[in-house]
C-alpha cells in the first residue's frame, strides 16, 4: 500500500508506528488520544455485552462537550472550584440524555437502536455547528466556528505545562476499574451479558430487557459525555466544529478489538491512538493522505471479524450447498 | 482383543446368508482433551439389521456416531463400509454411500419452511413444489404426518424430529443412524414408527438405533452393543436378554427402583389455572381453549400429550415468560400471577426447568457456576448488587455433586456439557432452589436410564416434602411412573384429571390423539 504511493513501506511503517512513541510529547499525545477512546470503548462494550448497539457514541460525545462547555462558559463563577466538577456532571447528563432518547424508544416502541443512535448523532453535529456559527461564537474569535476559551477553573490540570496530557487521564483509569467491576463482579452486568449471550434464557430467569437497554445506553452515553467534556476541558479549551476526529466511531472498534473486556480495551485504545498519531505523522514527513488512518482502521475492524468468522467456520470445497458443509 | 472376538461371535444371524456386513468398526479411538470417549470401539452390521447401541450419557455413543457419520474423525481405527474401507470421511462422503444421521440435537434452520430444510439435502433440480408432494408421500408412508409448508421455528421438537427423520428417508439410505428417536413420539407413534423401521429393515436398509429404553430396544433391535466410558461392555441379543441384564450391563450396577409413596396433599391447590383460553399469535401456534389446571402441595401431577398440542404456550404462561391478560387466571400460592413476570414467580417460589436446555434453561457459553446463578442467585449469591462467586461457585458444585453432573468442574462451559448431564444440571439446580412449585418439562429427555431414575425419585421426594410438581412429558412410561393424577393435552385442550391408579397406558393414548372424549368420566376424579 506504501509501496503503490511511492514509499518505502519498511520505513513508512516505521514513521507510523514507532517514530511517534521516540518522544515524551509523543507518548503524552499517545495516551491524550487513547483517554477518550478507552472511556467511550468502555461504555459501549458494557451495552455491546447485552445486545445494545450504541451506535452513537459521536453524538454523545458531542453533547458532553456542549452541555459541559456551556457550564465552563456561562457558570456566574468562574474561579469556582466547583466549575470543573460541574462541568464533568453536565457533560455526563448530557450523554446520558442524548442516549436516554433511543434507549426510551427501543425499551417502549421497540425501534432499532442502532438506527436511532446514529440519526442522533447528526443532529448532535448539527446542534454543535448551529452554537458555534451562532449564538456561542467567540466575538473576539475573527469569526472562527469557536467559542471563547473556557477559563482556568474550567480546565484540567496539565501533569507537566509543556505538554498536554491532563489529568482526566485518571477518569479513565477509574472508569476502566469499574468497568472490569461492573461487568465481572456485579449481578447487573451478569443479567446483562445473559440477555446479550442468552435472550431466552434471561427472559426465562425472569431478567427484564429494558433494564439492559436502559443500563448499556446511559452508561456509554455517560461515558461518551465525560469524553467529550474532557476534550473540550482538556487539549481544546474551547468548543469548536470539529470537537472530535471520530473518536465515538473508532471507540466501538476499540470496544472489539478489546473483546468487550476491560484490559482488552485499554490495549485497542492504545493501539487506535497509535493509528491517529502514525497517520498524523506521515501526513507531516512524508506528505501521505490523512484517509490512512481510516483505512487502518477499516482493515483492523475487518480482519477482526474475518477472523472471528474463521475461527468458528471453516471453508469446505463442497460443490453443493449441503448442510455437513458448514461446521 | 477379547472383546473384538467376542463381538464375532456374537454376531447375529439373521442374514448368514449375505456375508458382507454393510458397515464394519475396527479398533475405533477418540480422545479428548481429560477424556477417551471411544476406546477400541469394534462392531460390525449386517445389511437389514436392526443394531442398538446402548449407554448412559457421555458413555461415548453419540460420538462413535458422530464418527460414523463422519462428522468428527476417529484418532484411530478403520471403517468398513459395504466391504470397501472409507478412507478419508466427511458427512458427504457419508451421504454419498447412503448413511444418513437424525442428531438428538436437530440440525434444521428455523427461519424457513420444512420443504426448504430438505431442499437443501437433496440433490437434483431444485423444484419445491414437486419436493413438497414427496415429502407428503413419505411421511404419509412412514405414518410421520408434517406439514412440508410450515415454518420450522414453530414446529415443536416432537414435529422438528419427525421432519429429520423424513429428510433422511427422502434419500432411500442404506444405513439409518437415529439418536434416540421415540422420546417424543406417543406410544401408538412408536409402534407405527417400529413398523416403518421394520419395513425399512426388510428392504436391506441397515439401522443404528440408539436408546435408553431397553423395552424398546427388546422388541425392535436384532443385536446390540453396550458401551460404558467409552468402552464395549457387551454385546447381546435384546430379544433373548432381560431388561435387567441389558441395564447392568450399562449401569454396571443393579437400577435403583422408583419409591412413590402415599401423600398427603395440601388443602388449596399452590398452582390453579382458571378457564384460561388463549388464542394463538401466529398462524401456526396452538391456541389453548379453556385450561383448568390444579397442582397441590404434595402430589407430582403429569401432563401427557404429544408435543405441539400446546404445552410450550401453556408452560410459557405458567412460567411467566409470556404474561396472560386476566390476572386471575393463573394463581400461585393463591396470589394472581398472571401479569407478573417470570422472575416475580420465581420469588413466590416458582421453579421451572423449560424443553429446550441450551439458550432457555442454560446460557451456552457461560460456565456452570454462572448458569447456576441464574436462577440460583436468589440464595444468597448477590450481596450489595455484588455477586458473591465463592457461594455460586459452592451451588453449581453442590449440584454437580448430588446430581452426578459429568463434567470436568464448575468453570466449565454449558455447552460443552452432553444433553443429559446439562439437563441433571438444569434439573438439580432447579430442585436445590426448594421450589414450592416446580414445572418441568421433558425431565428426562436424552438422559440415561441411570440418572433419570435418579431425577424421578427426586422429583417424588420434593413433592412429598409438601411441594407441587407438574410434569410436562412425553413419556407415558415415565408419567405412570412418578404421577399422582395426569392431564392430557391435545390440540390446545386439556383433558380431565385422571386418577393413576384408575387409568390406564390405552386410555391416555386414545386421549393424547384427541378420540376418547367422553368415555373417561367414570374414572376420572375431577377438580
Amino acid at each position: 500500500m506504501f509501496a503503490l504511493l511511492g514509499h518505502n513501506p519498511a520505513d513508512t511503517l516505521f514513521a507510523f508506528f514507532i517514530t511517534p512513541l521516540m518522544t515524551i510529547n509523543g507518548i503524552s499525545e499517545w495516551l491524550l488520544k487513547a483517554s477518550p477512546l478507552i472511556l467511550i470503548g468502555c461504555g459501549l462494550a458494557i451495552g455491546f455485552r447485552a445486545n445494545v448497539w450504541n451506535i452513537g457514541a459521536e453524538g454523545q460525545l458531542v453533547i458532553g462537550a456542549v452541555c459541559a462547555s456551556g457550564v465552563g462558559l456561562f457558570y456566574p463563577a468562574p474561579e469556582s472550584a466547583l466549575l470543573l466538577p460541574l462541568m464533568v456532571i453536565a457533560g455526563m447528563a448530557g450523554g446520558m440524555v442524548w442516549a436516554a432518547i433511543p434507549a426510551f424508544l427501543r425499551a417502549r416502541m421497540n425501534t432499532n437502536e442502532i438506527l436511532v443512535t446514529l440519526m442522533m448523532t447528526y443532529i448532535a453535529t448539527l446542534l454543535l455547528s448551529l452554537l458555534v456559527h451562532g449564538p456561542w461564537r467567540d466575538p473576539d474569535g475573527y469569526n472562527y466556528p469557536q467559542t471563547a476559551l473556557l477559563p482556568d477553573a474550567a480546565m484540567f490540570e496539565l501533569f507537566d505545562p509543556m505538554y498536554r496530557l491532563n489529568t482526566s487521564i485518571l477518569i479513565t483509569v477509574v472508569a476502566v476499574f469499574a468497568m472490569w467491576f461492573f461487568t465481572e463482579r456485579s449481578f447487573f452486568g451478569y443479567k446483562m451479558s445473559v440477555g446479550g449471550a442468552a435472550p431466552l434464557a434471561a427472559r426465562y430467569a425472569g431478567f427484564k430487557q429494558s433494564g439492559s437497554i436502559w443500563m448499556g445506553l446511559l452508561i456509554s452515553g455517560g461515558l461518551a459525555g465525560i469524553a467529550g467534556m474532557a476534550e473540550a476541558a482538556g487539549p481544546l479549551g474551547q468548543l469548536s466544529a470539529q470537537i472530535s476526529p471520530g473518536y465515538g466511531f473508532a471507540a466501538i472498534i476499540v470496544a472489539f478489538i478489546g473483546r468487550l473486556h476491560a484490559v482488552g480495551i485499554v490495549l485497542g485504545g492504545l493501539l487506535l491512538s497509535l493509528l491517529y498519531l502514525g497517520g498524523e505523522a506521515v501526513q507531516l514527513s512524508l506528505g501521505l493522505p490523512s484517509a490512512l488512518t481510516s483505512i487502518f482502521q477499516g482493515m483492523l475492524l475487518f480482519f477482526l471479524l474475518a477472523s472471528d468468522f474463521l475461527i468458528f467456520y471453516r471453508f469446505t470445497p463442497s460443490p453443493k450447498p449441503t448442510k455437513g458443509g458448514v461446521t | 482383543m477379547p472383546s473384538f472376538r467376542e463381538i464375532q461371535e456374537e454376531l447375529p444371524n439373521v442374514l448368514e446368508t449375505n456375508m458382507t456386513p454393510r458397515l464394519e468398526l475396527r479398533h475405533i479411538c477418540k480422545r479428548y482433551p481429560g477424556v477417551i470417549a471411544n476406546d477400541d470401539v469394534s462392531l460390525s452390521i449386517m445389511p437389514g439389521e436392526i443394531h442398538a447401541v446402548l449407554g448412559e450419557n457421555g458413555a461415548g455413543k453419540s460420538t462413535l456416531m458422530k464418527i460414523i457419520y463422519g462428522a468428527i474423525r476417529a484418532d484411530e481405527g478403520e471403517m468398513v463400509f459395504d466391504g470397501n474401507p472409507i478412507a478419508s470421511h466427511g458427512p458427504s462422503v457419508s451421504r454419498a454411500l447412503g448413511i444418513e444421521m437424525v442428531y438428538q440435537h436437530f440440525a434444521l434452520f428455523e427461519s424457513v419452511s420444512v420443504v426448504e430444510n430438505i431442499a437443501l439435502s437433496v440433490s437434483g433440480t431444485f423444484d419445491l413444489a414437486a419436493l413438497a408432494n414427496r415429502v407428503r408421500d413419505v411421511s404419509k408412508k412412514y405414518g410421520l404426518p408434517i406439514d412440508p409448508h410450515r415454518f420450522v421455528y414453530n414446529l415443536s421438537v416432537g414435529e422438528r424430529q419427525r421432519v429429520e427423520i423424513v429428510r433422511c428417508l427422502m434419500q432411500k439410505p442404506k444405513l439409518l443412524i437415529l439418536d434416540e428417536p421415540t422420546s417424543v413420539l406417543t406410544p401408538q407413534a412408536v409402534i407405527k414408527l417400529f413398523e416403518t423401521l421394520r419395513q425399512l429393515a426388510a428392504e436391506g436398509c441397515s439401522i443404528l438405533y440408539i436408546s435408553h429404553k431397553l423395552d424398546e430396544v427388546q422388541v425392535l433391535c436384532d443385536s446390540a452393543t453396550v458401551l460404558r466410558n467409552g468402552l464395549i461392555t457387551g454385546t447381546a441379543k435384546p430379544k433373548q436378554s432381560t431388561p435387567i441384564e441389558l441395564a447392568r450391563m450399562m449401569v454396571g450396577a443393579d437400577l435403583p427402583e422408583t419409591h412413590l409413596d402415599p401423600s398427603t396433599t395440601s388443602d388449596t391447590p399452590f398452582l390453579n389455572v382458571n378457564h384460561l383460553t388463549a388464542p394463538s399469535d401466529n398462524p401456526f401456534g396452538i391456541s389453548l381453549n379453556d385450561v383448568l389446571l390444579s397442582v397441590f402441595g404434595g402430589e407430582v401431577v403429569g401432563i401427557a400429550g404429544v408435543s405441539g398440542n400446546g404445552q410450550a404456550e401453556l408452560i410459557s404462561f405458567l412460567s411467566g415468560e409470556v404474561l396472560f391478560k386476566g390476572a386471575d387466571t393463573i394463581t400461585l400460592g393463591g396470589k394472581d400471577v398472571g401479569q407478573l413476570d417470570a422472575g416475580y414467580r420465581r420469588e413466590q417460589g416458582l421453579a421451572f426447568v423449560p424443553e429446550e436446555r441450551l439458550g432457555r434453561g442454560a446460557v451456552p457459553p457461560h460456565h456452570l457456576s454462572d448458569n447456576a446463578m441464574l436462577t440460583g442467585h436468589r440464595l444468597g449469591m448477590v450481596k450489595n448488587w455484588m455477586i458473591q462467586r465463592g457461594k455460586a461457585n459452592d451451588f453449581a458444585a453442590q449440584i454437580i455433586r448430588k446430581f452426578n453432573v459429568k463434567t470436568t468442574g464448575y468453570e466449565s462451559a454449558a455447552n460443552s456439557l452432553s444433553g443429559g448431564n446439562l439437563q441433571k444440571f438444569i434439573v438439580g439446580r432447579e430442585i436445590e432452589l426448594g421450589p414450592k412449585v416446580l414445572i418441568i418439562s421433558q425431565p428426562t429427555w436424552g438422559v440415561d436410564v441411570g440418572a433419570a431414575a435418579f431425577i424421578r425419585q427426586a422429583l417424588i421426594d420434593l413433592s412429598r416434602t409438601g411441594a407441587a410438581v407438574l410434569i410436562i412429558s412425553e413419556e407415558l412410561d415415565e408419567l405412570f411412573e412418578v404421577c399422582d393424577r395426569l392431564y392430557v393435552i391435545c390440540q390446545g385442550q386439556l383433558s380431565k384429571s385422571l386418577d393413576r391408579k384408575n387409568t390406564n397406558v390405552e386410555e391416555v393414548g386414545l386421549l393424547m390423539t384427541g378420540l376418547n372424549n367422553n368415555s373417561n368420566s367414570d374414572n376420572s376424579k375431577a377438580f
